[in-house]
């Protein structure tokens, strides 16, 4: 199996830890993956709301290259699976959208044919790999760790087909796999606010609040994301959602830092050292002794 | 005492604008909104919002520009998707969100430093200029020209972030810069073209 692997620019910022794993699983489960050549930031949830028809543009450049080299797509970031999901499914739909993109495109010598698939890292893991074979390479087992499994809204919501979009369990049986524990946790796709917190704080916050108090009430001792924006949210902020009473301290890590401590990762190589509120504590209290 | 009218007039309406939501990308299917309110009950964010989701689809196809384009609603929609699941009539919800937002910062119905078309407007330049965005120089682009004081309020976090090596302060940018400026100078010229 190979892809063409589109990190989106979060992964190269408060992100990279999530980069730093999802390279390690991919590689302890044998799936190549070829970083997408000169690849462009993908307009995310912004864009959109000054200019629609260039983000599609934008989006289309990096489907059009990745169908020059042949290669389906890897998009572990929510908002960059949906735009390059939603470029393809409007510019089928809606003529005119094509016509512009296509002319765009045209312009720096590209075109698209709608031949490349956009997929995320827990449909391959999940679909492609398997659970079984998954479960057979686990070195450390989870066992004992108590996970939230946060979705969020952009993974599931409204284009995917390869999960359940009001109750999704592709994470929760992924982490299960590695010997994990998953608590109910009814929020699993309740949105995070997205860029909220920076926007409009007190509302950011809130939800954010929410999120966390729900995922400490069922017994989790850890959440797992697969966002960089839902784990930024989540992390960052628990000195202010918590007060006295209710203190909150909960790890944020996503779920491919979780998968490759299980597959046999050192700490370091898939950026635990990277989190601001440190999971090693819990950890060794639970005698998971990691690489 | 001011003495204002509450209920509006048939005529107070605008068609062009109830004409211009139906023919937007998204819109094709407004005329057909139920008004069943799984849309909002489903909403993260309608307990916010004065017009919930279901009120704006209506207040929207039946042309109230002003109550619709000044609500606060396009501006606490965070994209999240959860209407359109639940939309018994397919209704591309959000898209809608998404073309009234636009519509209100072309014809600028927000307040003053408000963050959002901000935040969006510096996005698409940094676009422009390097085809990736650095999340350390968008926030602090956004902020120098919203709220300078909430700068220094992050100014501990971004610290511990950099520190973790999760900001850098190296921009990031594509190779073949040149390409994305052609790819949106073509857009403006089809655009303009076949006014769209
Ligand atoms: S869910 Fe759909 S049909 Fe129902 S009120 Fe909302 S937009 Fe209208
Ligand atoms: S997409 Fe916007 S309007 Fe729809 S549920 Fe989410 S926040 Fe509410």
């Amino acid at each position: 199996m190979k892809y063409a692997y589109y990190p989106g620019c979060s992964l190269r910022g408060t992100g990279r830890a999530y980069e730093e794993s999802l390279l390690a699983v991919f590689q302890a489960l044998e799936i190549d993956l070829q970083e997408l050549e000169d690849w462009n930031c993908c307009g995310a949830t912004t864009y959109m709301s000054v200019d629609e028809l260039t983000s599609y543009a934008l989006a289309a450049r990096n489907l059009a290259l990745a169908e020059r080299d042949h290669m389906n797509v890897v998009a572990p970031c929510a908002a960059c699976y949906l735009v390059l999901n939603k470029t393809q499914r409007y510019m089928h739909d809606y003529p005119d959208i094509k016509l512009v993109v296509s002319r765009a495109l045209a312009a720096i010598g590209l075109h698209y044919d709608d031949h490349v698939q956009v997929r995320h890292p827990l449909d391959i893991l999940l679909h492609e790999v398997g659970l079984k074979a998954i479960a057979a390479k686990v070195k450390t087992p989870l066992k004992g760790l108590q996970v939230a499994p946060y979705y969020g809204c952009q993974i599931v919501r409204p284009y995917a087909t390869f999960d359940d979009q009001r109750n999704p369990t592709s994470m929760d049986r992924l982490l299960e796999a590695c010997g994990a524990k998953i608590v109910h946790y009814p929020l699993k796709t309740r949105c995070c606010g997205g860029s909220q917190k920076g926007t409009l704080p007190e509302i950011g916050l809130e939800l954010i609040r929410h999120l966390l108090t729900e995922a400490q009430n069922n017994g989790a001792d850890v959440i797992a994301t697969v966002c960089p924006l839902c784990q930024f949210n989540l992390e960052c902020f628990q000195k202010e959602a918590g007060n006295h009473n209710h203190p909150i301290s909960m790890p944020v890590l996503y779920f491919t830092q979780l998968m490759a401590l299980a597959l046999g990762a050192s700490g370091e190589a898939i950026g635990l050292q990277r989190s601001l509120i440190p999971i090693e504590p819990l950890l060794a209290r639970k005698e998971i002794a990691y690489a | 005492m001011e003495l204002k009218r509450t209920v509006k007039f048939e005529a107070d309406r605008d068609p062009e604008f109830a004409r211009w939501i139906s023919h937007t990308v998204g819109g094709e299917r407004i005329r057909h909104c139920l008004q069943c309110g799984l849309c909002s009950g489903s909403c993260p964010l309608s307990l916010y919002m004065d017009y919930t989701p279901r009120r704006l689809m209506h207040l929207s196809r039946e042309g109230f520009k002003e109550e619709v384009l000044s609500s606060s609603s396009i501006w606490l929609c965070t994209a999240c998707y959860a209407c359109m699941v639940e939309c018994p009539k397919k209704i591309n919800i959000t898209h809608l969100m998404y073309a009234l937002k636009q519509r209100a910062i072309e014809e600028r119905f927000y307040p003053k430093r408000f963050p959002i078309p901000v935040m969006a407007q510096q996005f698409s330049r940094m676009v422009r200029g390097s085809g990736r965005i650095t999340e350390s120089w968008l926030i602090v682009r956004v902020f120098l020209r919203t709220a300078i004081w909430r700068l220094l309020g992050m100014s501990g976090l971004g610290l511990r972030l950099f520190r973790a090596g999760r900001m850098t302060l190296k921009p990031e940018k594509i190779e073949r810069r040149a390409e994305i400026i052609s790819m949106l100078d073509s857009v403006a010229a089809t655009r303009k073209e076949l006014a769209l």
